[in-house]
């Protein structure tokens, strides 16, 4: 009951409290790996992105065209009907301008990562990629962007083998 | 439906600081032992325990659950650790709701404890794994990239301003200057440090996200006949409710948190509440970024889509405006440690409703209120609503 306790636990720590070993603590560094199987969906995705292609799946009754492809609709809960292939371009549905790595490390140059709406999905459809060659001050939700490719002999199948998406004419 | 009432009957919680001396399991204990001290009650009292804690890879303890249990007191005793990412805080009273609620227990402890900086250097990037392996992760997305993906679809659509959003974070800052706990209070806090913060995630800067942080919150929940005896101000538990959406983000429009509004629509009717925005009189929704709180506003139905930064800048939500919204600081300004800070919500209702929130007691005498969190991929909303009328 807050304001019947005036004293609450918890001792703060400050970073000279570590950096001078004026409190005791042990480390850890784990070597944790793992091999992900890509599965049957996103095997063939993995493996079209390789030949330079965008795939996706397909539920007639649902009447949707999905990407990432899945090999099951999650919404009528059966085996998805095709695979369609879709175009390497799409519709900027959201970005960010970014200073930050995945560790907190700042860089100079940002990153911008996006939601692409893949054209030939159905609408709304997009994936995470970033984008290249475009100051951060143009970029637009709503404008045109396509894949840049990496060169067919450094593909190795995987989401990578777009280097990023540049702005269309 | 057959299902017992249930009142919160004791809570505790610890301060919320960046790197807390204790273990996790110190922080758990305190909280746990003030929640019970606080209703008079001891562990012989207590028939089962529901503990939420986030990743496992913060603390780098796997089975985080187990690790805390003793200081969940839980030994030898029924015990269940519930875990829906930034949603868990409010997930694990519902857990103890349903527990007392279907009649196996009387008395449920509900623990929830986060300790952020034990992951060096730099607890973000544990947040990597959170990703899909295969499509995502090879992009090496930093967790607050996807917020501010959120952000500004959320911006474009209503056509918002940074300025707009920044409002909150002031608000909710300032509100924390009176919480005892708080890592992150600030009487003279204004728009423009906001606006003036290092860029993270454009529109995401520093001063519009809450801090990593160490912390422990418990709640005790009691049976109708038990919480009658225990106290003459039990505070029901009302209403709950959960929902997820896909794991597939990039599937949908991130512009409206329509797993907020089912999750709050499921609550609203188990409390038998039709209008909201009326009967709603205190609100704590899940802030830790500042357009969050709008977001979860305008999902929990208690804002039109897009209006909650007009009722922030009319001062509709400062802790005197007419539907006060995270009085007690919020994530922002009270802190984040993850699961803690969303039972820290569900606990500041409780004391509102009892009228024990010190300085930072809304007037009115309010009788219903709400706590709300958010997370996973983004993806789920857990909802609690309270009450002091039977």
């Amino acid at each position: 009951m807050t304001s019947k306790i005036k004293e609450f636990p918890g001792v703060a720590l400050s970073s000279s409290d570590f950096e001078e070993k004026k409190v005791l603590f042990t480390e850890w560094a784990p070597n944790a790996q793992y091999a992900w199987d890509a599965g049957i969906a996103i095997g063939r995705y993995l493996a079209e992105l390789k030949q330079g292609r965008i795939i996706g799946t397909r539920c007639d009754r649902c009447r949707r065209t999905v990407v990432p492809p899945r090999n099951f609709c999650e919404w009528c809960f059966r085996p998805m009907d095709e695979w369609v292939y879709l175009e390497d371009h799409g519709v900027v549905n959201t970005y960010s301008v970014t200073y930050v790595r995945w560790d907190m490390v700042r860089v100079k140059e940002p990153i911008i990562p996006a939601v692409i709406e893949i054209a030939g999905a159905s609408k709304g459809m997009g994936i995470m990629h970033l984008l290249g060659e475009v100051k951060p001050d143009d970029v637009k939700i709503g404008m045109r962007v396509k894949a840049v490719w990496k060169p067919p002999e450094e593909r190795s199948g995987a989401i990578t083998d777009i280097q990023y998406f540049k702005p269309m004419e | 439906m057959g299902m017992r009432k249930v009142a919160v009957v004791g809570a505790g919680m610890t301060r919320f600081v960046r790197r807390a001396q204790e273990t996790g399991r110190e922080l758990a204990y305190e909280a746990s032992k003030m929640a019970l001290d606080s209703c008079e009650l001891t562990l012989d009292d207590v028939d089962g325990v529901a503990l939420g804690t986030a990743p496992d890879s913060f603390d780098g303890v796997h089975m985080k659950g187990e690790y805390l249990s003793d200081a969940a007191g839980a030994w030898r005793k029924p015990f269940l650790r519930c875990y829906v990412g930034g949603g868990t805080g409010v997930f694990a009273p519902i857990q103890g709701w349903y527990h007392v609620a279907s009649g196996l227990f009387d008395v449920c402890l509900v623990v929830c404890e986060e300790k952020m900086s034990s992951c060096q250097p730099h607890p973000q990037g544990a947040f990597l794994t959170i990703f899909d392996h295969t499509t995502e992760r090879a992009l090496e997305p930093n967790l607050l990239w996807i917020f501010a993906l959120e952000m500004n679809r959320y911006m474009h659509m209503h056509g918002l301003q940074k300025k707009d959003i920044a409002l909150v974070s002031v608000k909710n800052k300032r509100n924390a200057a009176d919480h005892p706990c708080a890592l992150l209070g600030n009487p003279d806090i204004t728009v423009e440090d906001i606006l003036n913060s290092e860029v993270l995630a454009w529109p995401v800067q520093r001063l519009d996200v809450s801090p990593v942080s160490d912390g422990a919150v418990a709640l005790v929940l009691a049976s109708e006949n038990v919480a009658k005896r225990i106290t003459d101000v039990p505070v029901w538990i009302k209403g709950v409710g959960w929902s997820l959406d896909t794991a597939y983000w990039t599937n949908r429009d991130l512009y409206y948190p329509k797993y907020v509004e089912y999750a709050a629509r499921m609550a609203y009717e188990m409390a038998g509440i039709r209008e909201p925005r009326k009967e709603i009189h205190v609100v704590e929704p899940y802030d830790p970024f500042d357009y969050k709180e709008l977001h979860h506003l305008e999902g929990l139905l208690l804002a039109d889509k897009g209006d909650a930064p007009r009722l922030t800048a009319e001062g509709v939500t400062a802790r005197t405006g007419n539907m006060p919204v995270c009085p007690s600081g919020g994530l922002l300004g009270v802190g984040n440690p993850i699961a803690a800070a969303g039972l820290m919500k569900v606990a500041e209702i409780f004391w509102q409703l009892r009228g024990e929130a010190g300085k930072r007691q809304v007037p009115g005498k309010p009788i219903t209120g709400l706590a709300q969190a958010w997370g996973d991929l983004m993806q789920v909303g857990t909802v609690v609503i309270l009450g002091i009328h039977g």
